[in-house]
């Protein structure tokens, strides 16, 4: 197994490191329903690593496979080398997946810097009692923690609405407050589920900026759904494409581009 | 001092005691709503069934004796012996957990990602059963209720107070258990407000009651933090419970204590703990000055609607409530 082992050199000059996680012959059925059949792919450390497709392809599933909010029927997903027992989804954070939603769920009635700090739950371990009267190993702890997310909110440029409550941002913003406290969990793994959903060019070039940022800055593994093929195209490393829950693609961008069964699902095939 | 200035402060500071007592009921409502999101309409039945379930274990009484000695022809009522309070009231704690933990067993983990009004109807499900639930376990007759909390006036405040009017003038009447429910009520708030804003756990209800798929992504779980919210309601409830049965006994009439808490809520606002004590005492309050000064112009009696009107004003004029939330949408 020695490809598992090594990693690889982008265009642009990133070692790409081993396998985090990888996905080995996931088939998810809903009741007659076959939304994700026989797919393999890996994701490596420290990539932009896309799955895109159609509509209707499967992706999401595939992402809430990935997160555990779906078990899927046959296959298994290995995390760091070894398959993942069945798994909630809160547990599947607590190992440190992050994830974003398509149609966004943040905690509308709490400020962005509280959103942001919910991703540093798992990190807080100090009793209840010490909690409640702010004392000891609690204070440090809730010190350390909020260092983490104020420095996140500066990385993502949001230090103006940090005490904003959430219910009235607008769309953009809320995207990037979800991607926030995302990182807030410094996760291993951070899945996006298409971040530029809704977004106007200027919105998509700043989302586009910052997840490139992320990975350069924290090294952060990410796995991202995206409609748009243009975006993904400049943004990631390695491209899964899916339609009708199958697996048609799988490289560089350069490769998936000039692949005739991708050309055929995003153009369609000609009759004569 | 003139004595009819004497004997509003007295009206006064009744109306604040009584007020206190319902605010502790409002908190229960409060706390889960600002939890879960969801009106816990089951809250006053559940204050009953702590407190019956409080006299029962200090009275060593044998639950569901009825059923028991119907089945099995036998005559069985009392274990026969007597539990002190402190360890009957934590092993009724304990009772409220393991309530908790069904609840969250039988009916919320079913009902994830529903529609508010769903989980509302099924609270109102919940107290009927529960309702049932109390008189099967531990009977229908009233009961008294005695923790070991001072009841009766305070001669101490009336000794002190009574040379302040005229010779017409006795002093203060200021009932002991009111004041203790007093200091009892201010440590909860306290207790409560700390919880849900500075610890991790506070943090993480208030994220479920926002989201429940979100609070899953950042590695909530939600099956602990509703068993959580309904073990802190239920403590709630028993502390209610507790003043109130010690105050008219505990009896089945416990449970419409509940709807006196709705005025406080519309004035308080269904979000806010402080909230829900300053409604409390301004509905303790006013119910007790306008009964003083306007109640024998109208024939006596306004303490039973007073509370409602004045609820049904802030609906017209203020739908949040004095402290609720303001209610942002963006379309």
């Amino acid at each position: 197994m020695k490809d598992m082992q090594d990693g690889y050199t982008t265009a642009d000059g990133r070692k790409i490191g081993g396998v985090v996680m990888e996905m080995k012959n996931i088939t998810l059925r809903f009741g007659g329903v076959v939304a994700i059949k026989d797919i393999s792919f890996d994701i490596r450390e420290g990539e932009i690593r896309a799955i895109i497709g159609p509509n209707g392809a499967g992706k999401s599933s595939m992402l809430n496979v990935i997160s555990g909010f779906y078990v899927p029927q046959e296959g298994e997903v290995w995390f760091h080398g070894e398959p993942r027992p069945q798994m909630r989804p809160y547990e599947v954070a607590q190992q440190g997946i992050a994830r974003t939603f398509q149609n966004i769920a943040l905690f509308e009635g709490m400020s962005v810097l509280d959103n942001v700090m919910t991703g540093r739950l798992s990190y807080m371990k100090s009793g209840l009692f010490s909690q409640a009267l702010w004392k000891g190993k609690a204070e440090a702890e809730e010190v350390a923690n909020r260092e983490v997310a104020e420095k996140i909110i500066d990385f993502l440029e949001i230090q103006h609405i940090r005490k904003t409550p959430v219910a009235r941002l607008p769309y953009g913003l809320k995207k990037r407050v979800e991607l926030a406290r995302a990182l807030a969990a410094e996760p291993k793994l951070l899945l996006l589920d298409e971040p530029m959903a809704g977004m106007n060019v200027e919105e998509k070039e700043d989302m586009s900026r910052f997840i490139l940022d992320v990975n350069d800055e924290f090294g952060t593994t990410i796995a991202l759904i995206e409609h748009d093929m243009g975006v993904v195209m400049d943004l990631s490393d390695r491209v899964v494409v899916m339609d009708y829950g199958k697996k048609i693609g799988d490289g560089t961008p350069d490769e998936v581009r000039n692949n005739q069964a991708v050309i055929d699902a995003y153009l369609g095939v000609s009759s004569d | 001092m003139p004595d009819q200035f004497l004997f509003a402060t007295e009206v006064f500071i009744n109306g604040l005691m009584a007020g206190v007592l319902y605010a502790l009921v409002a908190l229960g409502f409060v706390l889960i709503y600002k939890a879960s999101g969801i009106f816990n309409y089951a809250q006053g039945v559940m204050a009953l069934f702590a407190a019956m379930t409080l006299v029962g274990i200090m009275n060593g009484q044998v639950p569901f004796s009825h059923i028991i000695n119907a089945v099995f022809g036998t005559e069985i009522h009392h274990f026969g012996w007597h539990v002190p309070a402190f360890l009957a009231i934590i092993l009724t704690v304990g009772v409220m957990v393991g309530f908790a933990w069904l609840v969250q067993r039988l009916v919320m983990r079913h009902l994830v990602g529903q529609e508010p009004i769903i989980l509302f109807m099924a609270t109102i499900g919940l107290a009927y059963f529960l309702e049932g639930v109390s008189d099967l376990m531990w009977g229908s007759e009233i009961k008294k209720l005695d923790v070991g909390l001072p009841q009766g006036g305070s001669f101490w405040i009336e000794d002190m107070t009574a040379g302040l009017g005229s010779d017409n003038f006795y002093g203060f009447f200021i009932d002991n258990l009111d004041m203790v429910a007093t200091v009892v009520a201010a440590l909860l708030v306290v207790g409560l407000v700390l919880f849900s804003q500075y610890t991790k756990q506070g943090r993480a209800m208030r994220a479920v009651a926002d989201d429940h798929q979100a609070a899953l992504s950042v590695g909530i779980s939600l099956n602990f933090i509703w068993v959580l919210v309904w073990s802190v309601a239920g403590f709630v409830a028993l502390v209610a419970g507790i003043m109130w049965g010690t105050k008219s006994g505990v009896q089945f009439s416990l449970s419409l204590i509940a709807l006196k808490a709705l005025p406080v809520l519309m004035l308080g606002g269904f979000t806010s703990i402080p909230g829900a004590i300053v409604g409390g005492l301004i509905i303790g309050v006013g119910e007790k000055m306008f009964e003083f000064w306007i109640g024998p112009l109208v024939g006596g009696a306004t303490e039973n609607w007073f509370a409602y009107v004045l609820a049904l004003l802030f609906l017209v004029f203020r739908p949040q409530g004095l402290f609720g939330e303001k209610i942002i949408e963006r379309v």
